[in-house]
């Protein structure tokens, strides 16, 4: 079967590719985009390594095809942090140690960011309930929950 | 050795020195890794929980185009299974098996044949090809059918007690005379418990990239808790010598001791050597589900004796472990670990290595101590009630404390459990009130901790830098912890500290990441490496000054007169020295390796609140305090994150997480929804209060913090359970349907004996 070519954005970027038509967006990034931050943990939607926005909407890229970028604008990992600059989300994530293995921290980053431009006040219950489709086995989650609500205050009073 | 006690960065939270790559996405785990030229492996593994495997014919796959090369156990060098033959735990006369069956195969999933094709989808096509003519055997799988009188034999060569038997192995840990002992007690609780498999659960699937030259170069990019392990078992399965393979520490997602052991080099180093390609193998989930780790599944009876008073006078415990297809289960962990915390005249504890047609099990987080720790200190919790004595203050009558003798050997030197005891009864946790069907459970544990082999390389840059350069692969912040201590003693930023994992053929051997032993051993050996340093600056500054080294001092990253009498000279700094090197010496670096010693075990006490839907069986942790002795915190964070990550997996191990077996001997939930690893928002904040007892035998009193949080997790919820609904469980875990099970039957009798 011949290959699809696909005219897509990726992180602000226009580019184009050609994948298989079965080929998931998480394999086009990691194997024909050279973009690996986006991580396979299950290939299932499971454990949400894998999170990319998709038009601003959280997806898991292992349950996209590529051939479905089509038109549309991709963000992942690699395009949080701009000219140069971490997002607070990153700069938090460190200085709260909220990574051991660091496996699962893309997928997190790219989801509280997500969450944090729907909702810039979130809850503790609401910060739990949007990440638990994204695992971490290392940090029993205490630190990602409270980077992410420090980053939403402190991203709140700087709007002020 | 001196305990640092002015301390500028041991003690605060830096920021890691791989962080930034890895919020970014910039950091390279092993599946990041391409090479021109790379093909794709894949494994062909048996659907059969037992079988002899008559023959293989891989010509069809070997015919398919794109195929590059097949792989059998005709491939793997042997090591005949009468001759055991060690590196480190494990024996090669198992891993040769293991990585690929030879004449059986011995679980689902049991690999035998792999194949390297140009893509992916090829390899898989190509493993469909291999036909393999399996005589079907019968199997067992737990533990009680393993070890019935007429169950099918895996390793038929093993006996115990004159008959073939799949028990392959036993301890014992024997003080004082159990049976008077337990003639002293006034009351006596006995009781049996099981624990189902579960899995370590990284997130990350192992991975490796291997290039193999004409010449037999190798190089292996791969996920794992050590190089050196990887190097060496690949170059024992291979036949390689290991001065011809380069292992590279790529960055590992998780291990929790589920990589200690190698699975896929061994068959990409044979793809690569036979096709000429540098050869890429990724497991999928449910290959790691059904083909890794996990942990044993077990069968415990603790009998526990205590005087009216609470003093405990004797204590038994009998462990069955499931090793899966190999000999090798955490029994010393579990009958070593399980009454350390407590000082007790007369112990028998019995360990049973048990084989049955499941995958091999792998070190899981204090291997076998959790397991055993949740009978003892379930136990402990009824003798506690039965005397009608606070958990707690029962477990600080009977603490193990400086010159207890512990049933598994050593007498202990000056140890913390007695204060994380004290810590958590002075919690504001242990006495807030609680609502209606929740309850407050305590249990503790211990860990061996390990020291062992290490190596590091401390160099000054030429601009006055510097590099740390260590052995072991890094898995939860242990760069940010060596870039501490390093720049600490060196008197600068700690920014100016890199710190890199080196690869087998650039950094002396370092033994596995694992026993919690990463940031003691690595301490050790960068603190000596950068003392050497120091000692270099001074004598290059005294040659400079021309006077004595000995007058000498450095000081917040510069040399200084020690004293006035030494003479009036501006200092110099790291820099000028860095600067002045080539034409004072030469390089400034020093190189130490050790096998380290002193690392004392680890004890931690916890308090778990749950509270139970009795409607829907299901049990939720809604408060929970870790208190461990530290050693010391060479940086908080990373220190309270092991407390937390081990908690998370405790309540997975005891809420949700088991393997399910179909009738068939499958695995029935090798993924991520039905095999139910705790989500966010199952969890509370989990509160850590580090205790910190310095480890005398420590240059910084650090003692190994990995692991001991895993160990009273399972307890201190089960306890828990039983204070919110009245019912205790003996069988993990305790998910929704067991807890309503349970729940609608009637209270067993829970009288004292």
């Amino acid at each position: 079967m011949a290959k699809v070519h696909v005219t897509t954005t990726v992180n602000d970027e226009p580019l184009e590719f050609l994948c298989e038509p079965y080929e998931t967006m998480l394999d086009a990034l990691r194997n024909q985009l050279a973009l690996t931050g986006s991580k396979e943990g299950c290939a299932s939607g499971d454990c949400g390594a894998c999170s990319i926005t998709l038009d601003d909407r959280l997806v898991c890229s292992c349950l996209m095809l590529a051939a479905e970028a089509e038109g549309h604008e991709i963000r992942t990992i690699e395009g949080m942090a701009r000219g140069g600059r971490l997002h607070p989300l990153q700069e938090k994530f460190l200085e709260q140690a909220a990574l051991q293995c660091g496996i699962c921290t893309s997928g997190m980053l790219v989801a509280s960011e997500a969450l944090l431009r729907k909702n810039p006040n979130p809850s503790e219950e609401e910060v739990r309930f949007w990440l638990a489709g994204n695992l971490c086995r290392c940090t029993g989650y205490d630190k990602i929950v409270r980077a992410v609500l420090e980053t939403a205050t402190e991203i709140r009073e700087a709007a002020q | 050795m001196n305990i640092v006690v002015n301390n500028k960065w041991i003690g605060q939270r830096t920021i890691r020195p791989d962080g930034v790559d890895k919020v970014t996405g910039r950091a390279a785990f092993a599946a990041d890794t391409a090479m021109p030229g790379m093909i794709w492996g894949k494994v062909l593994r048996s659907p059969h929980p037992h079988a002899r495997i008559r023959s293989i014919d891989t010509s069809r796959a070997e015919a398919l185009p794109g195929v590059k090369a097949v792989v059998t156990s005709r491939d793997i060098v042997d090591f005949p299974i009468e001759k055991s033959v060690m590196l480190g735990i494990q024996d090669m006369r198992w891993m040769c098996r293991n990585v690929m069956a030879r004449d059986k195969a011995l679980f689902p999933g049991h690999p035998v044949a792999a194949v390297a094709a140009t893509t992916e989808a090829i390899a898989a096509r190509a493993c469909e090809l291999i036909e393999v003519d399996y005589e079907v055997l019968p199997w067992s799988i737990e533990i009680d059918d393993a070890i019935k009188p007429d169950a099918p034999i895996l390793h038929e060569f093993n006996k115990f007690e004159g008959k073939p038997s799949n028990i392959v192995g036993t301890l014992e840990h024997k003080k004082g005379d159990i049976e008077q002992g337990f003639k002293q007690a006034d009351v006596v609780i006995e009781r049996t418990f099981t624990t189902r498999p579960v899995h370590q659960g990284y997130i990350e699937p192992h991975a490796c990239l291997i290039s193999v030259a004409a010449d037999g170069k190798t190089t292996i990019w791969s996920s794992s808790q050590g190089q050196f392990m990887v190097r060496a078992m690949t170059a024992y399965l291979t036949g390689i010598p290991q001065s011809d393979i380069r292992a590279i520490p790529a960055e590992i997602g998780g291990g929790f001791g589920g990589k200690t052991i190698v699975y896929l080099e061994p068959l990409a180093t044979l793809l690569a050597k036979k096709s000429g390609r540098p050869v890429k193998m990724v497991m999928t989930r449910e290959e790691v589900m059904r083909a890794t780790g996990p942990t044993s599944g077990s069968k415990s009876t603790v009998k526990i004796g205590a005087k009216k008073d609470g003093t405990i006078v004797a204590a038994q415990g009998t462990f069955y472990l499931q090793a899966g297809a190999f000999p090798g289960s955490p029994i010393r962990g579990a009958a070593g670990c399980s009454f350390a915390p407590y000082d007790i005249p007369n112990v028998l504890s019995v360990g049973f290595d048990v084989c049955s047609n499941r995958s091999k099990v792998a070190a899981y987080r204090a291997p076998g101590a959790p397991i055993g720790a949740y009978a003892v200190e379930c136990v402990l919790d009824e003798v506690a009630e039965s005397l009608k004595m606070d958990p707690l203050d029962f477990r600080l009558k009977n603490a193990a404390k400086q010159g207890t003798k512990a049933a598994h050997g050593p007498v202990f030197p000056r140890i913390g459990y007695v204060e994380t005891v004290e810590a958590a009864r002075n919690h504001p946790h242990y006495s807030a009130p609680l609502g209606k069907l929740q309850g407050r459970g305590v249990a503790s544990g211990f860990w061996f901790n390990a020291g062992g082999e290490s190596s590091a390389q401390v160099n000054i840059t030429e601009d006055g830098n510097v590099v740390v350069t260590t052995g072991h692969p890094d898995i939860g912040g242990s760069r940010a912890g060596i870039a501490n201590v390093c720049a600490e003693l060196l008197g600068i930023d700690y920014r100016r500290v890199s710190v890199i994992i080196g690869d087998t053929q650039t950094v002396g051997f370092s033994n596995l990441t694992g026993g919690s032993r990463v940031l003691f051993a690595s301490a050790m050996v960068v603190t000596q490496a950068t003392e050497k340093v120091i000692n270099t600056l001074r004598e290059r500054a005294a040659k400079i000054w021309e006077i004595d080294p000995e007058a000498v001092k450095w000081e917040n990253g510069a040399a200084h007169p020690a004293s006035p009498n030494a003479g009036q000279f501006e200092p110099l700094t790291l820099e000028d020295l860095a600067e002045k090197a080539p034409m004072q010496g030469g390089p400034i670096g020093a190189g130490v390796q050790l096998n380290t010693q002193g690392a004392e075990g680890g004890f931690g006490t916890h308090i778990c609140d749950v509270e139970v839907d009795i409607e829907l069986g299901i049990a939720r942790v809604i408060r929970y305090t870790a208190v461990q002795d530290v050693g010391r915190a060479v940086h908080p964070g990373y220190v309270e994150g092991q407390l937390q990550g081990g908690v998370a997996q405790g309540i997975g191990w005891a809420l949700n997480e088991e393997y399910i077996y179909r009738s068939d001997g499958k695995v029935d939930n090798p993924g991520f929804l039905d095999y139910r690893m705790p989500v966010c928002s199952d969890l509370p904040m989990i509160d850590t209060v580090l205790v910190e007892v310095p480890n005398p035998k420590h240059p910084q009193g650090v003692k190994g913090v990995g692991e001991v949080p895993l160990v009273p997790v399972m307890a201190a919820v089960a306890n828990a359970i039983y204070r919110a609904v009245g019912k205790r469980f003996y069988a993990l875990p305790m998910s929704p349907p067991k807890v309503l099970e349970g729940l609608e039957t009637p209270p067993l009798q829970q009288a004292a004996e």
